[in-house]
């Protein structure tokens, strides 16, 4: 009679992700690219913040650049709007654009295989390691950028777009908030970094493609393209948080820009890990699934862009650019009675509510000839305004520059001495005129009869 | 009393396309044996092993790993360790680290374990050091100290000769007989028979896919038939009449002064037993054999005539 002496043996279990997940984190970390990555992050924006705060010209082209000498935490919203074109895609292509074809040019997808035995979990694994290192490069720069702020200008105040005052600890609030609702717009292209490098094997295209898509999406936003259009992209996230510094904050475009981003986010990442789980691993030469990429990753986000475009048709009043009359004047109007209080108080006279003012404006853009609607730099706009006791309506005139995404810069053009210079002269010396000229956010989604 | 053989396959196919990396390949793999696998490149050595590892499935045929079939990709029980094309180590991670890290993912207790396998395959000197740095034969070592961690019963190493100085062959050697005795079956590749023949017991000639030979090392030695002879006399005149006139021996045609111009050397091809009588014809002539020596060895030239290649000293994949 025959016994086995051996024991049965057992098939290996694969190992567990969090030990998958150390091990990518470990294999990031080591990289000389992210640790500079890391490092930038986490000291440029202070260094940046600080030096430009304590420049007597600011970046005022930037939304919260002129407010820089005023309060720290203008710098890190102008780092935040500084990052959102660039810095950000350009992160998630360097971490999450190489986390898997950095296996194929050093030839270890058997070894990991062999050592993990799923590649499930090594795609979870390095899902999750890459979003570790992309937090802490957004936390480096938030951080850093505050840090930079507070410490070079100080906790003050902080000037809204629509003029209303933020106290520091809503400032404070409101700035982190902004930062978070960022990470959503960076998850979706950390997921199209991964599925770039799932799909285009050892060829650093896939670095390229949350870069390519940026830029297809930075020449996107600078159409005059619809409104629907605009926020079915998931680069409208990176604009939206813009709408909370305005009082109701404008949540419906944020609302609907997080959702979109965190969709494209799904939808990306299930069509790398598909093609992940679809790849030989065995074949050292393998470089990307070439047109099955097409199939598994473009189509489902084209898909994707059209059913938003669909859904938000159908449920928001949203129509057009978005950029009416009635939203600018009632924008303006607001602004400009925030800010004149802020005007008289700098003047020590005495106080006025909004509600005493009754500011109301009347726009007009290029001429009879021009509907008045949609971006452009020939809106022109009359302010009116009472001053209690008074029985004369004030005016000034103003000259608005709108972009598509909703933002305006509204440029005084008189009379002098409300908004024709960049200073007014207080008792205690000269201070910034916040009338000369200022930022505002319409909203792209508000319907028009609301005001 | 029976125990289940490590490897045993039958009849194991495996095509990528239209090449035919294995056309009906057996194996037997006893626990405490050091196999070789030995074939020119691209005789399918690499596409084997990687069926051991799990790491692709047969086409066809049947493997049984310590004793399970093995069916589906990375499905080989636990107890398989080692490495195909090259050992796969992490450039950016220090030789500590990666072997901590491989421990972690197999659920290996890391620390005292890393720093024995590294002791064993010499490398403890370098062990904090990137191993962007290192040379081929130094990561062939991390990789050999590597698959040591998991505590295989089964190890299976591609041209792990690759790259080692003679310190570091040295290295391989005693962890290789020292698993072997400890009963674990290893499993080697090469390109060239002299690197396994002191190793491995049995070997199993591969060319194209196909065995051409699998048995102990002693026996394929006589499978090389006639041998060429460097043969050194104080006669080189004498001596090569003596071979033309002795049966079973040729001389090839410029065959003499081949080695070492210089010297008298006289080159004759012949089987052992021909070969035996020349000397003994020689002496009877009163000419005194200084040397006789094969040009090839017996292993090597038994294997280049299985295999029909022609010698190489450079891996060329
Ligand atoms: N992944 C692969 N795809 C296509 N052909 C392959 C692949 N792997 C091996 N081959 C082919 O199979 C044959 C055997 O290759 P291999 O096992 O690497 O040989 P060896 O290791 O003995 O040099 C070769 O002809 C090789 O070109
Ligand atoms: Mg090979």
């Amino acid at each position: 009679m025959t016994t086995t002496v051996t024991p049965p043996a057992v098939e290996a279990r694969p190992a567990p992700v969090l030990r998958g997940y150390r091990f990518e984190l470990v294999k990031l970390l080591s990289q000389w690219r992210i640790r500079v990555l890391l490092l930038a992050c986490w000291i440029a924006p202070a260094g940046f913040v600080a030096a430009v705060s304590l420049q007597s010209v600011l970046p005022a082209d930037t939304v919260f650049g002129r407010w820089m000498h005023a309060t720290g935490w203008a710098g890190s919203l102008v780092v935040l709007d500084f990052s959102r074109s660039w810095a950000l895609p350009l992160l998630t292509a360097l971490v999450a654009g190489d986390v898997f074809a950095a296996e194929d040019r050093l030839g270890t997808w058997r070894h990991l295989l062999v050592a993990v035995r799923s590649p499930r979990r090594i795609f979870v694994s390095k899902g999750l390691a890459s979003l570790t290192v992309l937090l802490l490069l957004v936390a480096g720069l938030a951080g850093s950028s505050i840090a930079g702020g507070l410490a070079a200008v100080g906790n003050h105040p902080l000037v809204g777009l629509d003029g209303h005052l933020l106290a520091p600890a809503d400032a404070a609030g409101t700035v982190l908030l902004s930062w978070a609702c960022v990470l959503a717009p960076t998850l979706a292209f950390a997921a199209i970094g991964l599925l770039g490098s799932v799909a285009l094997g050892r060829s650093t295209m896939g670095l390229l493609m949350p870069a390519l898509l940026a830029f297809a999406l930075q020449l996107a936003q600078l159409l005059p393209l619809p409104v629907a259009v605009r926020l079915a992209l998931p680069s409208h996230a990176f604009l939206a948080w813009r709408g909370l510094f305005t009082g109701p904050a404008q949540t419906g475009p944020l609302f609907i820009g997080l959702a979109v981003s965190l969709a494209w986010a799904v939808v990306a990442t299930v069509a790398a890990y598909h093609l992940f789980l679809r790849r030989d691993f065995t074949d050292l030469t393998y470089d990307g699934s070439g047109r099955r990429v097409l199939v598994a990753g473009a189509l489902p986000l084209a898909a994707l862009v059209l059913l938003t475009f669909a859904v938000v048709t159908a449920t928001t009043p949203a129509k057009g650019s978005g950029i009416e009359r009635a939203k600018v004047e009632g924008s303006l109007a607001t602004a400009y009675a925030h800010l004149y209080r802020m005007q008289t108080r700098e003047l020590h006279r005495p106080d006025v509510t909004e509600a005493q003012l009754r500011a109301t404006a009347s726009c007009d853009k290029g001429g009879s000839r021009v509907a008045d609607q949609g971006p452009g730099n020939d809106w022109r706009c009359v302010v009116s305004w009472h001053l209690p006791g008074a029985t004369a309506v004030g005016t000034a005139i103003y000259q608005l520059d709108v972009t598509a995404d909703g933002r305006y810069v509204a440029d005084g053009d008189g009379p002098k001495e409300v908004n024709g210079y960049f200073q007014v002269r207080t008792s205690t010396g000269d201070a910034p005129n916040p009338l000369w000229q200022f930022d505002g956010n319409v909203d792209l989604l508000a319907s028009t009869s609301k005001d | 009393m029976h125990e289940s053989p490590a490897v045993r396959g039958r009849r194991i196919k495996k095509s990528f396309g239209d090449v035919v990396a294995l056309d009906g390949v057996d194996l037997d793999v006893a626990a405490g044996q050091v196999h070789g696998l030995v074939g020119p490149n691209g005789a399918g050595k690499t596409t084997l092993l990687g069926l051991l590892l799990g790491l692709a499935v047969a086409d066809g045929g049947e493997l049984e790993i310590l004793g399970t079939p093995v069916g589906r990709t990375l499905a080989v029980p636990d107890g398989v360790a080692g490495f195909v094309d090259g050992p796969g180590l992490y450039p950016s991670l220090t030789a500590r680290q990666n072997l901590s890290a491989l421990a972690s993912l197999r659920g290996y207790d890391a620390g005292r374990g890393v720093d024995d396998a590294l002791e064993q395959v010499g490398l403890t000197d370098v062990a904090d050091d990137r191993i962007r740095g290192f040379s081929l034969g130094m990561r062939q070592r991390l990789g050999l100290a590597a698959a040591l961690l998991t505590r295989p019963r089964l190890l299976v190493l591609d041209e792990p000769a690759n790259g080692l100085d003679p310190a570091g062959k040295h290295h391989v050697h005693r962890v290789i007989t020292g698993l072997a005795a400890d009963g674990v079956a290893v499993v080697l590749s090469s390109h060239r028979m002299d690197d396994l023949a002191a190793l491995c017991s049995e070997v199993t000639v591969l060319a194209t896919g196909r065995v051409v030979f699998s048995g102990p090392v002693t026996k394929l030695a006589a499978e090389s038939g006639a041998l060429d002879y460097r043969l050194l006399t104080s006669d080189t005149a004498a001596a090569r009449r003596v071979a033309l006139d002795t049966p079973g021996i040729r001389v090839p045609s410029g065959g003499d002064r081949v080695q070492r111009p210089d010297a008298d050397v006289l080159v004759v091809r012949g089987a052992v037993p021909a070969v035996e009588e020349l000397v003994v014809r020689l002496v009877r002539a009163e000419v005194a054999v200084r040397e006789l020596a094969p040009v090839v060895a017996p292993l090597e030239a038994a294997f280049l005539a299985l295999t029909g290649a022609v010698p190489t000293d450079e891996e060329v994949s």
